[in-house]
């Protein structure tokens, strides 16, 4: 437990599964889908946290495990000194106020039958805040910050771009004053150019606010440029948490590795000269997922022990504290992972159902 | 006018006008479905026609007056021949008269008040029941779900003709009870797409988002889910209304509807079936009267649909394109 006052979000071992149930009236569980398996994350307050990895790995499940949409399996995630995960429905009301959500889809996460106004004027009349001309004043004030125009108030979702309808998004998650903001893919629906704009707004709004951030995306130039520090994650674990630049600069799980290696460069030069990690194969099923370290059945360093051996998320050799890999056999920066042979066997990983 | 006046008046327009001083409105998507609905010609005569329906079901006893018969009075000397047969079209009875010697015109008129009544206010039940059924089984899920979706399914597989012909045996044919029966076999279909519906709004962002700020489960419903039912339940419910109609006149006609004294097109129709090789008229008019109605209401429905549904005007649009690249 953690008396750090610097603490907003101590995330506990969290688990989060889903089970899959069949039958047609009495349903029981065939299996279960892990999509968050034993998650421990601190965030500080005014830091952005990356998370990042590929589809289907648990970040948006673990983004919605901290705004309390999901209740989480097991665990503990603590929210300014207060245990949240055992808070129901309405118990959770003055927690919302302080966590919000910036969503994926611009064009998905806004009612298209209701006007910005009322859409960006929810919380104030949920919360009983503010209401009539104090209400739309609030509005407008929030719709200059973030920088739309306060004239458009009654207009609707549909009469905006895809950059301006997460502004609107974003208007409405900063209505109450949150502490946290958990974005989950914020910008990942939007044209590059809009990117940046939208980008560069959350970080302004973050100093002017003093906003803690998880940022969530799966493009890795994105979350280099906003987050201080970076959770890689694989199959509902992490795999890899550092300080922004020290991830960047120095990976050391080969997931991490494989990742970076497959993101763009600008460079053509450059994305020439390096080799790229090809990883085979596909993300095994979260419904059973492999035995020992998780990686195993794509890594290109894997032993017979990773199988066996679940690795710990603990700093390797020549890393920080604060730099911390979950890998039995951390990479070297000096190695060349493109040419290693796995000493094991390894099947296919296509994802498939459980038989019934 | 002094220079300044005119330097006023010259200066930058508001953001809420275009340069050439139009005014930009944020326009609801109800206006913009009626916008696109007043150009339907077909759309816009259909509703013509349905006015003028109700308009002359509504004056139904002054043109009793005019032609100068009560819906259900027999006119002897000049409704029947001297067989006592149905007379055509004349100059007391402009559209002729039934095998009792009743004025067709007068009771089509008269018909109209029930046909639309009974088709209006089973389709309006049919939709309120349809919407509370289906929305309820699609939001709340679960064991709710399993028993309303399995009750509507059990309704659309009931034989309903024999079902109507029971009842009326048992309670007397009556129009409540025509509603009734209306009202039980078209709200599962409407409950069914609503609540398809419902499951589809259930997974959007939106309402993600509107739980992520606290809203409570009834706010949700009334505010992000109800609200974009309307669009499609409109169009369920225009649909609707004829089939209701032809179902009311069925029913009338086997005799299992409204009370046959009482004039409906479904009446006058099973009436006919005595006397329509002799006398045209007895079948035709009615069944004209119905052909109307409902064709008016479908190509209404259809253009409900498409007026409410923005992708069918793009490609509306593109069709029109693709005609005038062609002319040239």
């Amino acid at each position: 437990m953690s008396q750090d006052a610097d603490v907003l979000v101590e995330i506990d071992d969290v688990y989060k599964h889903f089970p899959i149930r069949q039958g047609i009236i009495f349903k029981r569980e065939v299996a279960r889908v892990h999509a968050v398996d034993g998650v421990s994350l601190r965030i500080r307050r005014g830091e952005t946290i990356g998370i990042v990895g590929e589809s289907g790995c648990g970040k948006s499940t673990l983004a919605r495990c901290i705004t309390g949409l999901h209740p989480i399996t097991k665990g503990r995630i603590v929210f300014d000194g207060q245990d949240i995960s055992q808070l129901r429905g309405r118990q959770l009301k003055p927690f919302r106020r302080d966590v919000q959500m910036i969503f994926q889809d611009p064009y998905g996460s806004l009612n298209p039958r209701r006007r910005v106004g009322a859409i960006i004027g929810d919380p104030f009349d949920i919360h009983g805040i503010a209401s009539g001309a104090d209400r739309k004043k609030r509005v407008q004030e929030l719709m200059e910050l973030v920088g739309l125009n306060p004239e458009h108030y009654n207009r609707f979702p549909a009469e905006f771009s895809g950059g301006q309808r997460q502004r609107i998004g974003i208007a409405r998650a900063l209505a109450l004053k949150p502490k946290l903001i958990v974005c989950d893919e914020p910008v990942s629906a939007l044209d590059v150019s809009i990117q940046a704009q939208v980008i560069n707004l959350l970080k302004d709004l973050q100093e002017e606010l003093g906003l803690t951030y998880v940022f969530i995306a799966h493009d890795l130039s994105v979350v280099r440029y906003v987050s201080d520090r970076v959770a890689v994650m694989y199959l509902g674990k992490i795999a890899e948490y550092a300080e922004g630049e020290d991830l960047y600069e120095k990976p050391r799980h080969p997931y991490t590795n494989a990742l970076l290696s497959a993101a763009s460069i600008a460079d053509p030069d450059a994305a020439e000269r390096r080799e790229r990690i090809v990883l085979t194969g596909d993300v095994p099923s979260p419904i059973r997922p492999p035995s020992g370290c998780r990686f195993h059945p794509r890594c290109p360093k894997a032993q017979p022990n990773c199988v066996e051996l679940v690795p710990e998320l603990t700093a390797r050799d020549g890393d920080t504290a604060d730099h911390v890999t979950a890998c039995h056999y951390p990479v070297d920066p000096a190695e060349n992972l493109a040419t290693e042979e796995a000493a094991i066997e390894q099947l296919s990983t296509e994802p498939t159902l459980p038989s019934a | 006018m002094s220079l300044t006046d005119l330097e006023a008046e010259a200066s930058v327009p508001p953001a809420s006008e275009e340069p050439d001083g139009r005014k930009i409105e944020g326009r609801s998507p109800w206006q913009l479905a009626w916008a696109r609905l007043r150009q339907d010609k077909a759309a816009m005569t259909a509703i013509v026609v349905i006015v003028l329906l109700i308009v002359m079901a509504l004056i139904a006893p002054l043109i009793a007056k005019w032609v100068g018969y009560a819906p259900d009075f027999g006119d002897r000397k000049l409704g029947q021949t001297a067989d006592g047969l149905p007379v055509g079209p004349n100059g007391h009875h402009p559209l002729g008269t039934d095998r009792l010697g009743r004025d067709i015109l007068v009771r089509a008129v008269y018909g109209a008040r029930i046909s639309l009544l009974v088709g209006l206010v089973s389709t309006l039940l049919a939709v309120i029941f349809g919407v509370i059924i289906g929305s309820a089984a699609g939001y709340y899920g679960g064991a709710i779900d399993t028993i309303l979706a399995r009750f509507m399914d059990v309704t659309l597989s009931f034989p309903y003709l024999l079902f109507a012909i029971a009842l009326a045996a048992a309670f007397g044919a009556s129009t409540p009870l025509t509603i009734f029966v209306i009202t039980f076999f078209s709200f599962a279909s409407i409950g069914r797409i609503v609540r398809g519906q419902v499951l589809q709004i259930k997974e959007r962002e939106f309402i993600e988002a509107a739980r992520s700020l606290g809203a409570g489960s009834v706010r949700t419903m009334f505010i992000d889910v109800i609200p974009n039912l309307i669009a499609p339940v409109t169009v369920l419910g225009s649909m609707t209304i004829p089939t209701a109609i032809i179902f009311e006149s069925t029913l009338s006609f086997l005799g299992a509807g409204i009370d046959p004294r009482t004039p409906s097109w479904g009446n006058m129709l099973s009436d006919a079936t005595e006397t329509y090789t002799v006398a045209w008229w007895t079948l035709f008019i009615p069944a004209l009267f119905l052909l109307i109605t409902t064709l008016a209401f479908n190509i209404l429905g259809d253009a409900v649909r498409d007026a409410l549904d923005p992708r069918a005007e793009r490609l509306f649009a593109a069709q029109k394109a693709n005609r005038k690249k062609k002319r040239k």
